[in-house]
């Protein structure tokens, strides 16, 4: 595979999105987007549905026109041009796999429309590459969704785009299946070296694949970044939520210095470190993630660098495999979820117990904006 | 217990009395083109292979026939490329009057043959148009063009558009990707239109009648025939037509299951 895959090392290209706005009849699907990624990079692009991410990589492939803004690929302004025009290709969510032609037919396609030479034997190393060499006669309909997925990627691949793009290539598998994929894909993009764009709305995908992602929310980019970098400090409320999971806590800013932030939640003192808040003055919120938390049954003492809040009730457990998700009502707080591995008995503690809920003042974060319906009172987000 | 004895013996009785009701007319036809006929083709008066042997023989038949055959591929021809393109742009665009052309498409299938047969007669009457062939087949491309598009239409809203973004993503301009991808996938819709078309062309009197001046096509040769007897010849073409097309069914029908059966073997 390693020696087939250096026939495919192309010149990834980088990627520039200048001031993109596109606008459908009726809403604006994206509304100023300004994005760039370096050459060779694997970058997902991560959202809800209807956030704007598929428009985005449709406008890249070609396939529509931004209203405002302009697209350079390698540093080539390439607006005005047609998709066939591109040195982009594009793996689609239904694969979209010619039925009426075979698997091979479909590989070598793109190859015959730009009249490169040898474009069969060039087509059957590429389903080398994905391990399909043997089914290379036979049609798109008679391959499983992960063959298809395969195929619909060396017939992307062959082509040696600068830049792939992924529209939820994954989606329409199963989970184990998937996650085989996942393994493939990341494996085959390190060894050909080439720029991935990759558009989903699983996040965990995202965070295994990527080396950067951005989360992308109502036509605009939230946060961009490594995936452990932007988990461990989500800058929105959004991405606290969509990356993952959070316990948010509101309130005034009660204590301020050069190294750290309080709040007041009810009576309780929240800190979180000076460099990790996007906001330092006024009503903030702070979050800290639930497998960062601890709960303890009795009342520990207070100590710096902890952020100690309680005590409250246990009133869910849920049982989670590898670990418990207990959700812990304060008063005057709210709800806070706290994840604790089952690595002794399970559950750690029994529904209805009192506990007090702690964790290091540097796994707080700071965001820029508030939870919605917030006002004053503290709300925990799951 | 009741009903599956009902179904056991009335069932396949009900269905035989049906089919032999369809088949007499065609049986008799078939029949009849093999009868030893003088004037008439009335009366069975023994069995001849002349009919078949000599079926041009009879004044006006085969030319008859073969302007059907004409009209009916021009029609065809016509009718299909105009309504594929018809049926694409309605699927495909956005366009200002595009339910309302939908709507438009339909009325000929609805309307009367007769009223647009007396229709466009006098639309050619008042433009001054002698009728004959010409004629004919503006008025058959005008009522097969309704039924392409309704079939071509069904085709191309199952057609998944992400399917020619592909081929316009793997290099493909425009016009490559329409002959390429879209036709091929259109194909059997497009195919099953044009039959539909040919069809309906060859077969048709009302409008024809009204339209053809002194141009003679088959189906109107039989009912000026029928006034004085049907000569046995109108009753070998009408076998044969009707032979050919059963072949052409029996053919695709063998065609799929094997290609079905390569398939299943295949997988």
């Amino acid at each position: 595979m390693a020696r087939l895959a250096q026939e495919f090392i192309a010149r990834g290209a980088d990627l520039e999105l200048v001031g993109i706005r596109k606008e459908f009849p009726g809403f604006t699907a994206i509304e100023n987007l300004d994005l760039h990624i370096p050459a060779g990079e694997f970058f997902a692009l991560l959202g809800p549905s209807g956030c704007g991410k598929t428009t985005t990589l449709r406008l890249v492939a070609g396939l529509d026109e931004p209203t405002k803004g302009k697209i350079l690929i390698g540093g080539k302004d390439v607006t005005a041009t047609k998709p066939h025009q591109r040195q982009v290709n594009t793996v689609f969510q239904s694969y979209a796999l010619f039925p009426h032609m075979s698997v091979l037919e479909n590989v070598a396609f793109g190859l015959k429309q730009r009249k490169i030479e040898d474009p069969m034997t060039k087509a059957v190393a590429a389903l080398e590459l994905v391990e399909l060499g043997h089914l290379a006669q036979r049609r798109p309909q008679q391959l499983s969704g992960g063959q298809q997925q395969r195929v619909a990627l060396a017939r992307a691949l062959v082509n040696r785009p600068s830049l792939l793009l992924l529209d939820e290539p994954l989606g329409a598998l199963d989970l184990k299946l998937r996650r085989q994929m996942q393994i493939e894909l990341k494996a085959i993009q390190m060894e050909v070296g080439l720029t991935f764009l990759h558009v989903t709305h699983d996040q965990e995908e995202a965070m295994d694949m990527a080396d950067t992602v951005a989360v992308m929310n109502k036509g605009r980019i939230e946060q961009m970044g490594a995936p452990e970098k932007l988990y461990d400090r989500p800058h929105t409320v959004f991405v606290s939520k969509f990356l993952g999971q959070s316990n948010l806590f509101v309130g005034e800013v009660a204590e301020s210095n050069a190294s750290s932030i309080s709040i007041n939640v009810a009576g309780n003192k929240i800190t979180v470190p000076t460099d990790r808040a996007e906001k330092h003055t006024g009503t903030i919120a702070v979050g800290v993630r639930p497998e960062k938390a601890n709960f303890h049954e009795t009342e520990p003492t207070a100590q710096a660098g902890l952020n100690l809040i309680g005590p409250g009730e246990i009133i869910d457990i849920r049982f989670t495999g590898v670990s418990n998700q207990y959700l812990i009502e304060i008063p005057g707080v709210g709800n806070v979820t706290v994840f604790a591995q089952n690595v002794g008995k399970s559950p750690v503690t029994e529904l209805g117990a009192n506990v007090w809920v702690s964790w290091k003042v540097e796994h707080s974060f700071g965001l820029s904006d508030l939870p919605e319906n917030s006002a004053t009172e503290s709300i925990s987000v799951i | 217990m009741r009903n599956l004895r009902l179904g056991k013996y009335v069932l396949p009785l009900f269905s035989v009395i049906a089919i032999v009701y369809l088949m007499i007319p065609i049986a008799y036809t078939f029949v009849f083109s093999f009868n030893d006929s003088q004037k008439t083709n009335l009366i069975w008066r023994g069995f001849t292979l002349d009919n078949w042997i000599n079926v041009c023989q009879q004044q006006g038949v085969c030319e008859a026939f073969g302007n059907s055959v004409l009209i009916g591929v021009i029609s065809t021809v016509l009718a299909t490329t105009l309504g594929t393109m018809i049926a694409i742009a309605l699927v495909r665009y956005r366009f200002k009057a595009r339910s309302f052309v939908s709507l438009l498409i339909f009325l000929p299938m609805a309307t009367p043959e007769v009223v647009l047969g007396a229709g466009l007669a006098s639309q050619f009457f008042s433009i001054g148009a002698a009728k004959g062939i010409a004629t004919i087949i503006i008025a058959h491309v005008m009522f097969c063009m309704s039924f392409v598009v309704v079939t071509v239409k069904a085709r191309v809203a199952s057609l998944d558009p992400a399917l020619e973004e592909a081929g316009r993503d793997l290099y493909g301009s425009p016009a490559q990707v329409f002959w390429k991808i879209t036709f091929p996938l259109l194909m059997p819709g497009i195919l099953s239109a044009a039959l539909l078309s040919f069809a309906l062309s060859f077969d048709d009197f009302i409008i024809t009648n009204f339209n053809s001046g002194p141009a003679m096509t088959f189906p109107k040769y039989v009912y000026t025939a029928a006034a004085r007897g049907i000569p046995a010849e109108a009753n070998v073409i009408g076998s044969g037509v009707f032979l050919l097309a059963i072949a052409i069914v029996v053919t695709v029908q063998i065609r799929g299951s094997l290609k079905a059966r390569r398939l299943a073997k295949q997988k």
